[in-house]
């Protein structure tokens, strides 16, 4: 089994503010790696680098062993690999669910029309959205845009799917809608990298858990040995805070 | 679902007396705006019609017999700035988009042209129209260059399209810099390239959200055309001109006035419920 995404010794730096510092990691194929940490520890932005959406100051990024921090590198064709699904959904609000989800197949990897529809619509049955296909987003509750959402990196077939706090911005209820789809994409062996404060979740799909602080990786292991029994001061602190918010 | 059903719902009493007390409440409001309005208003003519220069400006201003005579020859002028302001606004339409998509890009190979396009906007937004009008509607005819028309319609039109080419690419551009940076992102993050995300998902949305601008603009530019009367263009401003100039009578001039009033009050009234909806629309977009 190798690595889908290796990332070497990363550096990000926002003016003064350095956000990566040093940062290893290595994701297999079909597994969840799932990052925690606190706001500002570096996850969004680490999600952001990987997908080419920022640049990294020093490190080296593998995407199945071919280095994709290369400046020389067509980033259109990385992305095409990638998929992204937004804290904020970030669907197109001109268009319909339908239209939303097969318009990178059709102009991106240049499907015809008839078939970019008929997986899309073969996508929204199975998540249980098919009776929304010509809605606009605006009709859909904040569950429903983010299923979409998810559906619309599905159907691009990516390597590897990149998850950044994608129920922070859902009402409670709604979360657990959103976390089943991607519970289901772990059962059928997707690689996916994901950011959540959703610690129950985290323990049910994460391979790997990270835990983020300053922009390094503090505490990594599974599941149980990061949420269940952390070794590091500040992991504990960290899942001290979370557990009287009442996420855990 | 039995609470959400209207159709069983009656009111109550307490309710019913309300609706009663609200009638009466919004029948004395109506009466006081009727008797208010009528006296304000009647006040006002009564002023106009009984002082003592009322018959003299009735006759230089008002003259509908005079009004009715020159109607046709103003209205055959206003034939020419409508022409004007729909063969304008489309090429104004198609310049002021590429003006505005090259003041956008942030391609190298575009720089030279990113630095022409804006150059092109500082001059054509700062210059006063009616000196462009005569620059091009003069100046070009005295280069006797062969193979460009020295009509001055033609001419006219040009001058015209050259400035709000530029307001109008302002315009678009800054719908184009409200469109939210995590469209662009989530676009890209899909495998679109730059320009497809332009094409595909950041303008339509622009272009929707400057729609009551440009419908501002429009109005604008048809009354503008009236300038390109300077250049000879028997346009409804010239017509009314030449009328007046001959018998020293304005009713010409007011007959113009009323006839651009005409088309441009609907058309702002159309504008403004336009961006009423949009501002509607935008409020219940929430967080996208």
């Amino acid at each position: 089994m190798g690595n889908v995404l290796e990332l070497i010794d990363i550096r990000k730096s926002f003016g003064e503010e350095l956000v990566l510092n040093h940062l290893s990691l290595s994701v297999p194929e079909h597994t969840a790696t799932v990052l925690i940490g606190a706001s500002g520890s570096g996850k969004s932005t680490l999600l952001r680098c990987i997908n080419l959406l920022e640049s990294i100051d020093d490190g080296r990024i593998l995407l199945d062993g071919d280095e994709i921090s290369d400046p020389l590198i067509n980033v259109d064709a990385v992305r095409r690999k990638l998929g992204m699904v937004f804290q904020s959904f970030n669907l197109f609000p001109h268009k319909t669910v339908l239209e939303n989800i097969t318009l990178a197949p059709i102009k991106v990897q240049g499907k015809n029309k008839e078939e970019a529809i008929e997986s899309a619509q073969k996508l929204l049955r199975r998540f249980d959205l098919a009776d929304k296909a010509d809605q606009y987003p605006d009709r859909l509750s904040g569950g429903q845009q983010q299923r979409v959402a998810i559906i619309r990196s599905l159907a691009c077939n990516p390597r590897l799917l990149l998850l950044d706090e994608i129920t922070s911005a859902l009402d409670p209820v709604l979360v657990n809608e959103v976390l089943s789809i991607v519970r289901d994409l772990k059962s059928d062996g997707m690689t996916m990298v994901l950011a959540t404060h959703e610690m129950g979740f985290a323990t049910q799909v994460a391979d790997e858990v990270c835990f983020l602080e300053s922009g390094n990786i503090l505490e990594r292991g599974s599941a149980q040995e990061v949420l269940h029994d952390p070794k590091n001061l500040k992991t504990k602190e960290f899942l001290k805070r979370v557990h009287e918010a009442g996420r855990i | 679902m039995s609470e959400r059903n209207n159709s069983a719902w009656s009111p109550s009493s307490r309710e019913a007396e309300r609706a009663i007390a609200r009638k009466r409440i919004s029948r004395k409001q109506g009466l006081i705006a009727a008797t208010s309005s009528i006296f304000v208003i009647g006040t006002l003519i009564a002023i106009v019609l009984s002082s003592p220069g009322w018959e003299v400006v009735k006759k230089t201003f008002f003259n509908i017999d005079y009004g009715r005579e020159v109607l046709p020859t103003v209205f055959a002028g206003l034939w020419i700035n409508l022409q004007l302001t729909f063969i304008g606004g489309a090429c104004i339409g198609v310049i002021a988009l590429g003006l505005a998509l090259m003041r956008t890009t942030k391609s190298p190979a575009l720089t030279p042209f990113r630095f022409l396009a804006t150059a092109y906007v500082d001059i054509f937004r700062g210059a006063p129209l009616i000196l462009i009008i005569l620059l091009v509607g003069f100046g070009v005819p005295a280069l006797r260059l062969t193979g460009i028309s020295s009509n001055v319609i033609f001419l006219g039109t040009v001058a015209v399209v050259l400035t709000y080419s530029a307001y109008v690419a302002e315009v678009i551009r800054s719908g184009i810099l409200s469109i939210h940076p995590s469209q662009r992102a989530a676009a890209r993050s899909l495998g679109l390239t730059s320009g497809q995300t332009m094409r595909y998902v950041v303008l339509p949305q622009a272009i929707r959200r400057v729609v009551p601008p440009l419908l501002n603009d429009f109005v604008s530019l048809l009354k503008d055309t009236g300038l390109v009367s300077i250049l000879g263009v028997t346009d409804a401003v010239r017509a009314a001109q030449i009328n007046s100039s001959r018998t020293f009578n304005y009713t010409p001039y007011v007959v113009a006035a009323v006839l651009f009033l005409l088309i441009t009050i609907p058309m702002t009234r159309y504008t403004d419920r336009a961006i009423r909806q949009r501002t509607n629309a935008q409020n219940s977009e929430g967080s996208i």
